[in-house]
């Protein structure tokens, strides 16, 4: 082939189409129409708000559909001013069973699976401001079940509140298990049945967190809180 | 008039032949091998933090719950960076004054926002739902590798679509009883670094490549029927991409 077919062959005009051609193939590549899509999901960036974030708080005082909480005992624990000493609905073997699963996530940390105020963060923070509480003392042995809920729902001292991770049923859950642990640690032998004497030394069934070195207690567990053991060591 | 093939052109024609199909053939392999790469899929790739936040040291060694912190993963399909607020339940009053936490405090105080960076993604056409897959009993680590080993987040899987249907056509291989997703966490944290848990726990709670044995296998068929998934549409395109 002499020099000028080659010429006529590679004209500037046929490379450029060339070109064209081989950059649409990488730019067949780089599909971002479909995957970032002008949507927003939930927690992400924006710089379309002056917070900066895509999610809306609701305006002040937005009512959702279904949950305008009218219900003084189930959403707040007080009535008429005094904390109620009612469950505001029947607490059956398996709501304590779900208390004890929610405490365990939230709670147990700080107020230990016994609720004895042992926890990690007490075990681990040697200078605490404020030792977190242990349920096992006479003023709150006889606080009313509504002082629980509302010291979840609001806090109290150090601890913040856990209104938004723990929703008001559990919350209630949660403070039926806090009674059935202080049963747990406030029964005598006798108060057992016969029966439920001779199960004190077999294994704890419940499934809850073994207890951190630490963490034993002597006397009874579960079985005085009908029937319903956590999972501490026995002795 | 001179020869207009040289017998020399023979070898180039067959160099110049072989080389059209080894050519595209490399760029295939070549391509798609950069695409299946941690420096595309930044699979084990420890991601920087604004706060140099360990899961190692909170999930593992302090035993907290992923639900304290992802408390939205059991109920919604997305499941929730922790606000600064939970972070302050616990150093509002431990290490309170350390300058690692500057940020979680003036995020905390000023009510702005903390950004962290993206770990897991997957593209916007792509639907995904999280409580689906806990209420099933797959484990957070079957999809992110070992969390609660890792210092620094990094991503266990690639989230390729291949990945999602290999488990969606038979989710019996994967899948465990309802109460070892979160347990076997409990399970590792207690058994001094798994020194007590089988084979098959072992690779799911230490390493990023889960490998359930025969009988867990086995067990998870029976669990598929027990908890009334449906195989047959699971790999559907609506189920992912609605
Ligand atoms: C003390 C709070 C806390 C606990 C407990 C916790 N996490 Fe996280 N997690 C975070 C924070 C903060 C981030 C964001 C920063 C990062 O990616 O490291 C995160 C990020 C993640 C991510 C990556 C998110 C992304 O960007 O894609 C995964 C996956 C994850 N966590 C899983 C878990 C699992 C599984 C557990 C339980 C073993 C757990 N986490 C326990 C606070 C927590
Ligand atoms: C349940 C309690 C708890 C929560 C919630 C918690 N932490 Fe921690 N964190 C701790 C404890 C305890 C330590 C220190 C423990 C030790 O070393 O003894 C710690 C240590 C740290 C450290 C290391 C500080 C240093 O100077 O070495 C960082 C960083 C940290 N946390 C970030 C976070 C972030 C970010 C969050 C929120 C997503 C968070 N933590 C939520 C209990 C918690
Ligand atoms: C079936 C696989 C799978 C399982 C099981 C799974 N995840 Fe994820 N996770 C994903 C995918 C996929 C994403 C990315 C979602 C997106 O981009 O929208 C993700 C994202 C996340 C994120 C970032 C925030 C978000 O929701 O997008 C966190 C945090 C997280 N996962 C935590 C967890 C925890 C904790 C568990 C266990 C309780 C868990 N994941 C179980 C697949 C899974
Ligand atoms: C380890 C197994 C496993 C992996 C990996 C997995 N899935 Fe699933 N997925 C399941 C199971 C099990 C179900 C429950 C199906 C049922 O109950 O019918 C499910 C359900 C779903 C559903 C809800 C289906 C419906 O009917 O609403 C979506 C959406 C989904 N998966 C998306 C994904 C995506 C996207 C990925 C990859 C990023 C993925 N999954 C990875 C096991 C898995
Ligand atoms: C189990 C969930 C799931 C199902 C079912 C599913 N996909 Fe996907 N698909 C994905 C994910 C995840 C991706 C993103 C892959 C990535 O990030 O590389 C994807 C990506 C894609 C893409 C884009 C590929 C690209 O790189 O541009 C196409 C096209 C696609 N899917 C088609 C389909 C079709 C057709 C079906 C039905 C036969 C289907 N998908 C079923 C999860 C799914």
């Amino acid at each position: 082939m002499d020099r000028e077919s080659i010429n006529r062959m590679f004209t500037r005009r046929r490379l450029q189409r060339l070109a064209g051609l081989l950059s649409l193939a990488l730019v067949a590549g780089c599909h971002t129409d479909m995957w970032i899509q002008p949507k927003a999901k939930p927690l992400q960036q924006s710089d379309f708000f002056a917070d900066g974030a895509a999610s809306r708080p609701p305006v002040a005082n937005t009512v959702a559909q279904g949950q305008l909480r009218t219900d003084d005992h189930l959403y707040t624990g007080i009535v008429a001013k005094k904390y109620v000493d009612e469950f505001p609905f029947a607490i059956a073997k398996q709501d304590i069973e779900r208390g004890q699963d929610r405490f365990n996530i939230y709670c147990s940390p700080c107020h230990g699976a016994l609720g004895d105020g042992k926890g990690m963060i007490a075990q681990r923070g040697l200078a605490l401001r404020a030792q977190p509480a242990t349920y096992h003392t006479e003023r709150l042995r006889k606080m009313p079940v509504g002082y629980f809920f509302d010291v979840i729902t609001h806090g109290h001292g150090a601890m913040f509140s856990y209104a938004q991770r723990v929703d008001p049923d559990d919350r209630w859950k949660i403070v039926s298990y806090i009674r059935a642990l202080q049963l747990s640690q406030h029964s005598a032998l006798e108060d057992l049945t016969a029966e439920e004497q001779g199960q004190i030394d077999e294994k704890p069934v419940g499934i809850g967190i073994a207890a951190a070195a630490g963490d034993t207690h002597a006397g009874t567990n579960g079985a005085a809180a009908g029937g319903h053991t956590e999972g501490g060591s026995k002795h | 008039m001179s020869q207009l093939f040289k017998p020399s052109m023979n070898t180039l024609a067959r160099v110049s032949l072989s080389c059209a199909l080894i050519v595209p053939g490399a760029l295939v392999v070549g391509l798609s091998s950069i695409t299946r790469s941690p420096y595309n899929t930044k699979v084990e790739v420890p991601l920087d933090q604004p706060v140099p936040f360990s899961h190692t040291h909170h999930a593992d060694e302090l035993g907290i719950d992923c639900r304290y912190c992802h408390s939205s993963v059991e109920k919604s399909g997305f499941a929730g960076i922790p606000p600064s607020h939970t972070c302050m339940s616990c150093h509002s009053q431990i290490w309170t004054n350390s300058p690692l936490l500057e940020p979680v405090r003036e995020s905390y105080e000023k009510d702005i926002p903390l950004v962290w960076n993206r770990v897991n993604k997957v593209p916007d056409f792509v639907y995904f739902d999280h409580s689906i897959h806990i209420a099933k009993g797959v484990n957070c680590n079957v999809c992110h590798g070992p969390v609660q080993k890792m210092q620094m987040t990094w991503k266990g899987k690639p989230f390729f679509m291949s990945w999602c249907l290999d488990c969606h056509r038979d989710p019996g291989k994967y899948i465990r009883p309802k109460d070892e997703v979160f347990g076997l966490f409990r399970k590792y944290q207690e058994s001094s670094k798994g020194a007590n848990l089988t084979g098959s726990e072992y690779s799911l709670m230490a390493t990023a490549h889960y490998k359930p044995s025969k009988e867990d296998q086995a067990r998870g068929r029976k669990l598929v029927q027990e908890y009334g998934i449906k195989v047959e549409t699971l790999s559907d395109c609506y189920i992912c991409h609605r």
